[in-house]
């Protein structure tokens, strides 16, 4: 049986509010509901441990911040930074999300139902076997995967086709795979457009299913269709810059 | 031809008599400066460096240097790194990248600046026979404290106290990280700092299990690469530091190019091998004080408010209202950058144009805080350029609560400020991860050397305090009535808030 714990968030500052979580997971808690979270910043922050967190309400920016290993489910929208910095786990978004989402995830997953803000994904990272993963169900804003060092971007626009402008700007790792066609004219410089192989595809679908599962979508109808993939145009886009004294 | 080639810096020369041709300097050198043609070592001064590892290695005392041998027509203006600059540049069409401090000749402050002691009207102090107290605490200290007294006559502390660093000297060591710096230098600072009782950064290059054994006299940098930050990295460093500026290069990021990220770099930092590392020039997650202080709180928050947490801004024209505001976070210490603090690589003209001079910063921030009545909510700590106890003494002096070395460690373990940090190559180990190069450097005879460093200035120190009547650093602590300005201008002494050498 799992064992379940249950937190009012009313009027709890972040510090109590982390407090308490971390006191449930060491009391080997599987489950924690936080209910009438409003605008508490830094939930999860640092947390460790295999727990899923669900937060009813609205939490504050950096949710999940150096989290490593938990899995937050968010049911409404979150603030900037979602998934901060963060080593493993997974954060499920059931709304939209603020600006920078997943700034510097180095492991685990970020996903979003609707749509995100400004410089989503700016700095992703990947080592070794870690290899975060940002979904966004809906759009998001410019310089989407800004600065990006490795990881997967993906976005799916079920509600239209993305119009931002600059994504990838300063891209020197990772991919960002959107559905549908991108303009040239939102490239930033330094991404570049390539087709979508049937390799590509076959690595997406499991993480496309996975999505849709947490939000009960029909998955199907967003696999056999076009994608468009960006990738760095130079994985060192510096190199050319500089000469020595 | 339109350029040509140019005059070469140094020239290096053997004494064909004293040379025994045991080829220790061929063995040293790795620029390549010398090798051996059948009975004779022959020599090309265009690679060197001015390292000086072939005459510290040299048994005879063989060889000699000479710097510029060949110079340019002499000229005010157009001096010779103006000409090079220009030639590189035409040549190149690239940003200039050169390694170490601000090499542009601006005058020193610190040597303007001169220290008091006590004549006949309130005697000196002798350390040998009187404490003189040089331990000091870094981080936020209470404007008041409440207190109760318990029925047993037990007095009771009400109020809050931060955590704090706790000083043995007021000389802590900066952040270099492994990476820009070779393990085993990294390991003997670590070991030094331990020793000495006292603290040293990490850089942004993560934390090597060989340094956990030292990792409670480690301040971890969290910078705007976030490269190595993870919760267990947080929580294993004494205290944590989030980077926004470097005085040898404020503004912009860093750039640890791919040729530098080994396996073992790689994994310290926690990106792929070959794979450069670029740390962009603001955090991405601040864009404001009130975002600063949002990630100070999550440091502490992730780490449970058990860690003092550092702030370090390079010194820049309005560093004093930046450090106020900084002042008003939960922040505990704050980091001032000279301008002619260190660095493995930075573009030239970041190097010796953009920033201030730490005297003038220091001082600024601390008459600002002082000004604004929150100078007890936070730590100053000074770096950038700090060649001796005497730099130390004055830093604190003019408002400091401590000082960070960097380029004076390294010297205590052999660097002769070449400035080549930046290729990879230095012969003395310290600023290279090739593996021969960094066996040359022997932790435990470097730890010591760095250890003795510190000994001898808080040595120096405890004189300097006693001969000027003072028992305890914090009462030097912004005490500017023991400096006065010697050759400085008015309006500079104004900033520094110190009278004129006999006034």
């Amino acid at each position: 049986m799992a064992k379940q714990v249950a937190i009012d968030g009313n009027g709890v500052h972040y510090t109590p509010l982390n407090q308490q979580i971390r006191k449930a997971v060491a009391d080997g808690a599987d489950e924690i509901v936080i209910s009438n979270v409003l605008g508490q910043r830094f939930i999860g922050d640092g947390l460790r441990g295999n727990i899923t967190i669900h937060i009813h309400g609205v939490p504050g920016g950096d949710l999940a911040i150096f989290m490593s290993g938990p899995t937050i489910i968010v049911h409404g929208n979150a603030e900037h930074a979602p998934g901060n910095t963060m080593d493993a786990g997974k954060v499920v978004i059931h709304g939209n999300a603020g600006d920078a989402v997943a700034h510097s995830m180095r492991g685990g997953k970020v996903f979003v139902r609707g749509d995100i803000g400004y410089r989503g994904g700016i700095h992703m990272k990947q080592y070794e076997d870690r290899c975060p993963i940002l979904v966004i169900g809906g759009t998001a804003q410019a310089y989407l995967g800004e600065y990006m060092a490795g990881g997967l971007l993906l976005v799916l626009g079920l509600h239209g086709p993305i119009k931002t402008r600059e994504i990838g700007s300063g891209i020197h790792g990772g991919e960002i795979i959107i559905r549908g066609d991108v303009d040239d004219a939102c490239l930033a410089t330094g991404a570049t457009k390539v087709p979508l192989t049937d390799e590509d595809r076959a690595r997406i679908a499991p993480v496309i299913r996975e999505f849709a599962g947490d939000f009960g979508l029909d998955p199907e109808p967003l696999i056999n269709v076009e994608y468009t993939r960006i990738i760095p145009a130079s994985a060192r886009p510096f190199v050319g810059k500089y000469t020595w004294e | 031809m339109t350029i040509g080639s140019l005059p070469p810096r140094y020239r290096i020369s053997i004494d064909p008599v004293r040379c025994m041709e045991c080829e220790r300097c061929i063995e040293n050198c790795s620029y390549g400066v010398f090798r051996r043609d059948g009975e004779r070592i022959l020599v090309n001064s265009r690679n060197c460096t001015a390292c000086h590892r072939c005459i510290a290695c040299c048994p005879r005392d063989a060889i000699s240097l000479e710097e510029q041998p060949c110079d340019y027509r002499s000229h005010p203006l157009w001096t010779r790194e103006a000409r090079e600059a220009i030639y590189n540049q035409a040549r190149t069409g690239k940003i200039i990248l050169a390694g170490m401090g601000n090499a542009l000749d601006y005058p020193i402050i610190f040597d303007r600046l001169v220290l008091d002691a006590c004549q006949v009207t309130n005697p000196s102090l002798d350390p040998l026979r009187e404490p003189i107290e040089l331990r000091t605490h870094i981080g936020k200290k209470p404007a008041k404290l409440d207190l109760r007294r318990r029925e047993n006559g037990d007095v009771e502390l009400l109020t809050p106290i931060a955590p704090n660093l706790r000083v043995e000297t007021p000389i802590m060591i900066g952040h270099m990280s492994y990476g820009a710096i070779s393990l085993n230098a990294q390991v003997a600072m670590a070991r030094a700092a331990k020793e000495a009782g006292t603290f040293m950064g990490t850089g942004e290059g993560g934390l090597h299990s060989a340094i956990y054994p030292y990792q409670d006299r480690m301040i971890v940098q969290v910078a705007s690469g976030r490269f190595g930050v993870n919760i267990d990295y947080l929580e294993r460093g004494a205290a944590i530091e989030i980077k926004i500026g470097q005085g040898a290069k404020p503004g912009i990021g860093g750039h640890l190019p791919g040729e530098k990220v080994c396996e073992e770099v790689s994994r310290t930092r926690m990106i792929p091998q070959g794979s450069d590392a670029i740390s962009p020039a603001p955090h991405h997650d601040i864009y404001s004080i009130e975002d600063l202080a949002q990630l100070v709180r999550a440091l502490k928050e992730a780490t449970e408010w058990k860690k003092p947490v550092f702030v370090k801004i390079a010194a820049v024209h309005n560093a004093s209202a930046i450090a106020a505001g900084i002042a008003r976070s939960p922040a505990d210490a704050v980091v001032i950058d000279g301008f002619r603090g260190g660095t493995g690589a930075a573009p030239r003209v970041f190097r010796d144009h953009v920033g201030i001079p730490i005297e003038a910063a220091v001082a600024s921030v601390d008459a600002k805080l002082r000004d604004q009545g929150i100078r007890n909510e936070i730590s100053v700590i000074a770096s950038g350029g700090i060649r001796g106890s005497a730099d130390v003494a004055k830093a604190i002096a003019l408002g400091a609560d401590a000082v960070y070395i960097g380029t004076a460690a390294l010297v205590a373990m052999g660097c002769r400020v070449c400035g080549n940090c930046y290729r990879g190559l230095c012969p003395w180990g310290i600023a290279t991860q090739r593996p021969d190069l960094v066996e040359r450097l022997n932790p435990d005879v470097a730890s010591e050397q760095v250890a003795n460093l510190i000994h001898a200035w808080t040595l120096e120190l405890a004189e300097l305090l006693g001969a000027a009547g003072i028992n305890s650093i914090e009462s030097l602590r912004g005490n500017r009535d023991r400096l006065r300005g010697y050759m400085l201008d008015e309006s500079l002494m104004q900033v520094l808030d110190v009278r004129q050498v006999g006034a």
